[in-house]
């Protein structure tokens, strides 16, 4: 049986790309960005606040770092739950320590789950991001529309009410988004995204409901990716983040200023054996980029775009 | 099915109420070598098989194997030139098949905690009745056989159900292993009893280290000193623990041990570590911050 006729047709097939949720640009012609300072890299480290529940049944799919072992898997859930009351607290003595001010990824559910942890967080000052209900309910093409929409508004109202924060961004859980997330955040009155992994700077968003903010949170800026699936050592983890550092640093010399975005997961980098590590990273990276959150960075990108 | 496992309270790790261990030690350091029986010809169980090729899996079986017949000798002489005694992770059928390494245990004055009866026969599918069970028969052969009184607990293969704990408490066990949230011992929420989690580490485990992270023996050592430092730079605020989990089929192969044996002799050569066993760590832990615990759990949620 041959493929039908479609398969030979090219309906999207022309200059640009196949879909207009954002236009084609390459990073090299954009006008450049002059962060405060001159600072050549902006420093955005996304701490992810995740919860992993116990009775995930995969549907549709298993999102990074969830149950494994047949319920109930103790092993994981004890292991990803770590993140939670212990590293979390070492991450933050480490910010600390060298004045970096991170943006936390937080999973509507520890609202209400781990309240005490959220108003920690909340007191420090840092900006608070919406990172979808928990690490078992992924956004997905087939999701019905209006559960995508009480999954994004209970979010936000359990994340806002504990916090007292404004909420300007979203990060699906494992980047997962149906074909009607991005109509649904610019509706709730979101600014920018962090999905789709596909620049190293900001660019402008379509929805049908007004544009957001596409912010360039790594794919691989990341402890999980680098350590967890990668299986590189921390050395070569640090070591890869300040390579990252060094090149944009390069290129902010005659492109303009850069975003250094690096993910963290204190069930990963917060194990006592590894915070050492984060710790020499935050050291060299404090010394020579500007540490802004995510909105920060956002709002400075949007006030030089001269419309 | 429920959403959140729910046996322990959040408990932030700040502003703790202070541990201090015995003789003004700042941290706790166990050593719990997995001394297993793995059955070539398991029954099946329904939810996970015991061995990834069909009967007999030679090579999954030889490896765990050459554990006993070659392995636990030369860790036992490595943890006697430092001073260790072992807390020893038991799967309780090897008191019937290989009672020469339990004699030998025994005659260092290690500790038994039951790891279940075989490494072969899983929590699921159980109920309540077979595992209590298997904990019962822990209890009644490790005091028959081999003269303790059993105190912790390890589950076979890491299988749970959702009352493990509950009837661990109910048992009288005083602690389990099986709780990977913390770096210090916490309070186990039960029905009855008074049961601890004393923390025994996937991430310093050798198992763990060599088959799911793939570290060389060397990264193994530079993780566990890494980790070592860390713990015991914390531990001045409040006692942390340490413990390394081994495996003789793993660690005891000489290329893996001829390094290992770094991280015993740099951890033993430092002052205000209690070299100690699960069982002591439980005991100390519940007759001291057991109350200072609970208290302070309900008063940072406030």
């Amino acid at each position: 049986m041959p493929l039908g006729p479609d398969n030979s047709e090219y309906a999207e097939r022309r200059y640009g790309m196949d879909h207009d949720r954002y236009d084609w640009s390459m990073l090299h012609e954009r006008r450049p960005i002059v962060w405060p300072d001159g600072a050549p890299v902006a420093l955005w480290i996304n701490v992810a606040v995740e919860l992993f529940p116990l009775d995930d049944d995969g549907t549709p799919f298993k999102l990074p770092g969830s149950m494994r072992k047949p319920y109930p898997d103790v092993q994981t859930f004890t292991w990803r739950d770590y993140g939670n009351r212990v590293g979390i607290y070492r991450l933050m003595r480490a910010f600390d320590r060298f004045n970096v001010k991170p943006t936390w990824s937080v999973n509507g559910a520890i609202a209400s789950v781990y309240p005490t942890l959220l108003r920690d967080i909340a007191a420090r000052g840092d900006e608070i991001v919406a990172h979808g209900w928990d690490m078992a309910s992924p956004h997905y093409g087939g999701l019905p529309e209006t559960v995508e929409k009480t999954l994004i508004s209970q979010t936000l109202d359990a994340l806002g009410a504990i916090s007292g924060t404004p909420i300007h961004g979203w990060l699906s859980p494992g980047k997962s988004q149906s074909a009607s997330t991005p109509e649904l955040l610019a509706q709730a009155g979101l600014e920018y995204v962090c999905d789709w992994p596909n620049d190293d700077m900001p660019y402008e968003f379509r929805t049908d409901h007004g544009p957001l903010v596409a912010m360039p949170h790594s794919d691989d800026m990341d402890d999980h990716r680098i350590i967890g699936d990668y299986k590189h050592d921390e050395d070569s983890f640090v070591e890869q983040v300040s390579d990252q550092f060094h090149w944009h640093a390069k290129e902010a010399q005659s492109l303009g200023g850069r975003v250094l975005s690096l993910n963290l997961h204190p069930w990963m980098i917060g194990q006592s054996h590894r915070i050492s590590h984060l710790v020499r990273l935050l050291s060299f990276l404090s010394e020579r980029c500007i540490s802004l959150s995510a909105h920060e960075i956002c709002e400075h990108w949007r006030a030089q775009q001269g419309n | 099915m429920k959403e959140q496992l729910g046996v322990y309270d959040w408990w932030p790790y700040r502003d703790r109420p202070k541990v201090v261990w015995p003789n003004g030690a700042r941290l706790a350091f166990w050593v719990a070598p997995n001394i297993e029986y793995y059955e070539l010809n398991p029954p099946p169980n329904p939810i996970r098989d015991a061995w990834p090729r069909p009967y007999p899996d030679v090579q999954a079986y030889g490896i765990r194997d050459y554990g006993n017949r070659a392995g636990h000798w030369r860790m036992m002489e490595l943890m006697d030139k430092y001073g260790i005694r072992g807390s020893v992770s038991l799967n309780v059928a090897l008191l019937d098949h290989h009672p020469e390494i339990i004699d030998a245990c025994a005659a260092r004055n290690w500790e038994f905690f039951s790891h279940g009866i075989y490494n072969t026969r899983f929590v699921y599918g159980m109920d309540e009745e077979q595992e209590r069970q298997i904990i019962r028969e822990s209890i009644e052969d490790i005091r028959d056989k081999a003269g303790q009184e059993l105190s912790g607990w390890l589950s076979p293969g890491l299988t749970y159900s959702e009352h493990t704990f509950d009837l661990l408490a109910e048992m009288g066990l005083t602690y389990t292993c099986d709780l990977f949230h913390d770096d210090q011992v916490t309070p186990v929420k039960t029905r009855s009893g008074k049961l601890c989690s004393v923390p025994y580490s996937l991430e310093f485990n050798d198992s763990i280290a060599f088959q799911l992270h793939n570290l060389s023996p060397r990264r193994y050592v530079d993780m566990l000193r890494n980790g070592f430092d860390q713990l015991y730079a914390e531990g001045e605020q409040s006692g942390t623990v340490m413990c390394i989990p081994l495996h003789a089929y793993l660690v005891s192969q000489p290329f893996r041990l001829h390094v290992f044996e770094e991280i015993f002799d740099y951890i033993t050569s430092h002052d205000d570590v209690w070299i100690t066993t699960g069982r002591e760590i439980a005991q100390y832990w519940r007759e001291n911050y057991w109350e200072a615990a609970q208290r302070h759990i309900v008063e940072v949620r406030s």
